[in-house]
């Protein structure tokens, strides 16, 4: 019987957060990548919208943008504007690493 | 990824879980009356393994709180039971299919942000502990593997349970920042203590008991000890002593509190008197906007609150519309990639441009827009950011 519990539950991973660069053209289409293989092409897809839609509505909206930089408490997005398209830095970092500043 | 490389799982023998309850149950440091006894704590506790379920639902209901603990072997399931009904706490697995632990606590921490939530795994990646932090987790605790951990464990969760739903510094959350530094100097402490609010970041340095500095962004001092304490709440850590650090706060501890919590109360009581005064037609944080200015190398701000229909307050924008609108929409659309991601609360996006740059803050229901001058780095830019920060918390 403990044999056969080995085999019961499914081998499980986390999502880990991406880490790497890609270039996306100005039609949204992911170019090339530095990712793992395991990242979701949708995610790469969604992140590559999100940084295109914000580097254009900020040009309508008179803030022309060269370079975003989003910060989450523990992932950070850089993106640099390439002729219409985007090169896109991908980097997990942690909370609990002490800050240089202060 | 790596794993303990003990057992995945506690599955602790009879015995062994015997010993553990009748040790755990000779405790009681916890201050639990037969009043309190009345009105028991509940604990989800949500896994995908029966056997981690029944274990662990076995052990806590030993806990001198004497909880009702509630089992979930999915997420969906223990999303449900929490909508359903109060809990004190919430543990969670983080390897589950379906919808894993990391995505349940996201959608936690926004349904019930009151909840305390523990994450109980074997994960050892730092990333993830990291992440669940960052989610909002109250503690992240690696499955125990021996007896002593079982009941560090269990002490960790008992005090959690013992606590109120009141607001304070994470870590210590019964006590407030005035409560943590009385406590350091009278022990005589030599230690350094690190206190984040937001994006600020401040410094307190006890040496022997004394007070001897206090630091943040740019004020250094009594005046930056004074900043600190007037945030109303944050993370604290606590970082190795400096011996060696130049004194700047001459005054005693206790004289320095008290002069502090007195301004305070002041300013909170010159803020409740009533005024014979109309109050302002334009949004209250009208005058703020145009304080934000003061920074140096400011260009614009903007103040934008949650509600998207609210009129937004600016300062050095002829045209204000598209830009706030421009804030919203990235805004939005870079939280709904960081819900998807579980990558922990957006905390600062910057652009920058040839004719200026960008920064914005979410700052609890408000979102801070400012326009630098194109000269200043990324760097310079966060750094004024922090002190823009300082100025709307002040």
């Amino acid at each position: 019987m403990d044999l056969l519990r080995l085999f019961r539950k499914p081998i499980l991973s986390l999502q880990q957060l991406p880490s790497g660069s890609f270039t996306v053209g100005r039609d949204g289409q992911v170019l090339v990548s530095t990712l793992a293989s395991t990242v979701s092409p949708a995610l790469l897809q969604d992140i590559a919208q999100a940084v295109l839609a914000a580097f254009r509505q900020a040009a309508d909206a008179g803030v022309p943008l060269s370079e975003l930089i989003v910060r989450y408490s523990a992932f950070k997005i850089t993106a640099r504007e390439l002729r219409g398209g985007a090169i896109v830095f991908l980097a997990p970092h942690s909370t609990l690493m002490v800050s240089p500043l202060v | 990824m790596t794993k303990r490389p003990t057992a995945e799982r506690v599955l602790l023998t009879q015995p062994a879980r015997e010993k553990f309850v009748l040790e755990f149950r000779g405790t009681d440091s916890y201050g639990w009356t037969a009043a309190s006894m009345e009105k028991r704590p509940k604990i989800l506790l949500l896994d995908d393994d029966p056997d981690v379920l029944d274990t662990y639902r076995d052990i806590l209901a030993q806990l001198p709180s004497k909880p009702e603990v509630r089992t979930a072997s999915s997420g969906a399931r223990a999303l449900a039971l929490l909508e359903a009904e109060p809990f004190r706490v919430f543990i969670c697995d983080l390897r589950m299919p379906k919808m894993d632990g990391l995505q349940v606590l996201s959608i936690v921490r926004c349904k019930h942000p009151q909840l305390r939530t523990v994450v109980l795994t074997a994960v050892a990646d730092e990333q993830f502990r990291s992440r669940a932090y960052a989610l909002g987790a109250d503690l992240f605790w690696q499955k125990p593997s021996t007896d002593d951990e079982i009941r560090q464990f269990m002490h960790c969760l008992e005090s959690l349970l013992g606590r109120e739903d009141e607001p304070g510094f994470r870590g210590v959350q019964s006590k407030s920042l005035v409560d943590i530094i009385q406590l350091e100097c009278l022990s005589r402490s030599f230690t350094v203590l690190r206190i984040t609010n937001g994006p600020l970041t401040g410094r307190i340095w006890i040496n022997g008991g004394d007070l001897v500095d206090a630091e943040t962004n740019d004020l250094q001092g009594e005046l930056a000890f004074q900043r600190i304490l007037s945030w109303k709440a944050g993370n604290f850590e606590i970082l190795p002593a400096e011996p060696e650090r130049p004194r700047t706060i001459f005054k005693p501890a206790n004289a320095l509190l008290l002069e502090i919590a007195q301004a305070l109360d002041e300013s909170i009581g010159g803020k409740a008197v009533p005024t014979n005064q109309a109050p302002p037609a334009e949004s209250p944080s009208l005058p703020r906007a145009t304080q934000l200015a003061q920074v140096p190398d400011v260009e614009f701000s903007l103040i934008l609150s949650a509600d998207a229909k609210a009129s937004f307050d600016s300062y050095g924008l002829e045209d204000p519309g598209p830009k706030a609108a421009w804030a919203r929409q990235t805004l939005e659309a870079f939280r709904a990639l960081g819900d998807q991601l579980t990558a922990g609360p957006l905390t600062q996006m910057t652009g920058l441009g040839p004719q200026r740059h960008l920064a914005l803050i979410p700052f609890g229901s408000d979102q801070l827009v400012v326009g630098w001058d194109s000269k200043l780095s990324p760097d310079e830019v966060d750094e004024n950011m922090k002190k823009v920060a300082a100025l709307w918390t002040s």
